[in-house]
């Protein structure tokens, strides 16, 4: 996740982590994971440092160009739960195309590229 | 590219109820992987990842890899090698006599990368026949057991890869590379990062002043028959 700032919205950490901020916690499908107060910068706002310290997720600055990344959770496995991330991706046209809207059918999802 | 045989098995198994999704790991989006898409003529959902999103939320390490969704959007399968149904493998390629050396060179290497395109598919029918009974459907945990260990590491190298992108795409192609080649030493497993930087420098991924690894020194490195790990169907 490119941050241009510390304190992302819960909106945006959702969309790019898959990880939202609950009463109880940062979550991620069935998995919570408790978060000291301090996380909370202002209403719908979340201190990337208290997070990326608790889940793992290394923090990288670029102070030449103003940006950090925030990468996944990690110390356990890629995969923190079965249940697939929101995840929406465009077509060649850039039309979004969600995943969750082929709820109800068997998919077979296939990473390529062109290199 | 496997897209044209993705959309063959796509016009058998949808009407069994399967959809098939193509998603292109591509920093430079539809303008390399778009003319691929177009000469294929998918009917399914072709998608194009410009983030190489799905490696952090999902693990995707290489291509082709694949994930099984079931109905209630969980997975059965986790990242895994998914091997496309081919006409003949690529060992039975022929380049003219005139080919540059290196090409003929990775031509030999990469027909002696393990495919097991049959165990694959016959699996993936199983489970479009059978749903959860298939033996090939695996239960929530042991979707997440099987899916690839994530130390801090990979962490790291999945910001610094992001970093890379972003700079790349910015237009700050010096300042991208230190990024894309600490991603390299942190997650030499991922082929992704590699061969998508290598790729924004030289489409062939032969050595270049900029990296310190290329597509077929690292695959004699590591033997071309460990480039796919072996099916754990």
């Amino acid at each position: 996740m490119i941050l241009d700032r510390l304190d992302p919205t819960d909106d945006e950490l959702a969309r790019a982590t898959g990880w939202t901020l609950k009463p109880e916690g940062a979550c991620k499908a069935e998995v919570c994971v408790p978060l000291a107060a301090s996380v909370r910068t202002a209403p719908g706002r979340i201190d990337v440092r208290v997070l990326a310290e608790k889940l793992g997720m290394a923090l990288v600055e670029d102070a030449a160009h103003g940006v950090w990344a925030l990468g996944p959770e990690s110390g356990g496995r890629a995969l923190t739960s079965a249940v697939l991330p929101e995840i929406t991706l465009p077509d060649r046209y850039g039309r979004p195309f969600p995943l969750g809207s082929l709820r109800g059918t068997k998919v077979f999802l296939c990473a390529w590229a062109s290199w | 590219m496997d897209l044209p045989v993705w959309q063959a098995l796509r016009s058998e198994l949808r009407p069994l109820g399967l959809e098939i999704v193509t998603v292109a790991l591509d920093t430079r989006g539809a303008e390399v992987a778009g003319p691929w898409i177009d000469a294929a003529k998918p009917e399914h959902p072709s998608l194009i990842d410009a983030a190489h999103s799905l490696d952090t939320l999902l693990g995707i390490t290489n291509v082709p890899m694949g994930v099984w969704i079931d109905e209630d959007g969980v997975l059965v399968r986790p990242p895994e090698t998914a091997f496309a149904p081919r006409a003949g493998g690529i060992g039975e390629m022929k380049l003219p006599g005139s080919a540059p050396q290196r090409l003929k060179d990775m031509l030999a290497e990469a027909a002696k990368i393990r495919v097991e395109p049959d165990a694959y598919v016959a699996a993936l029918r199983d489970w479009v026949a059978n749903g959860k009974r298939s033996r090939f459907a695996l239960a929530p945990d042991e979707v997440v057991r099987r899916s690839a260990a994530r130390p801090i590491e990979a962490s790291r190298a999945a910001a610094s890869f992001e970093l890379g992108q972003h700079l790349h795409r910015a237009g700050h192609v010096e300042a991208a590379r230190p990024y894309f080649r600490e991603a390299h030493r942190l997650q030499p497993e991922n082929w992704t990062y590699k061969r998508e930087a290598w790729s924004l420098v030289d489409p062939l991924q032969g050595p270049t002043e900029h990296y310190d690894s290329d597509w077929l020194a690292d695959i004699r490195k590591i033997g071309a028959e460990n480039y796919y790990p072996k099916l754990e169907l």
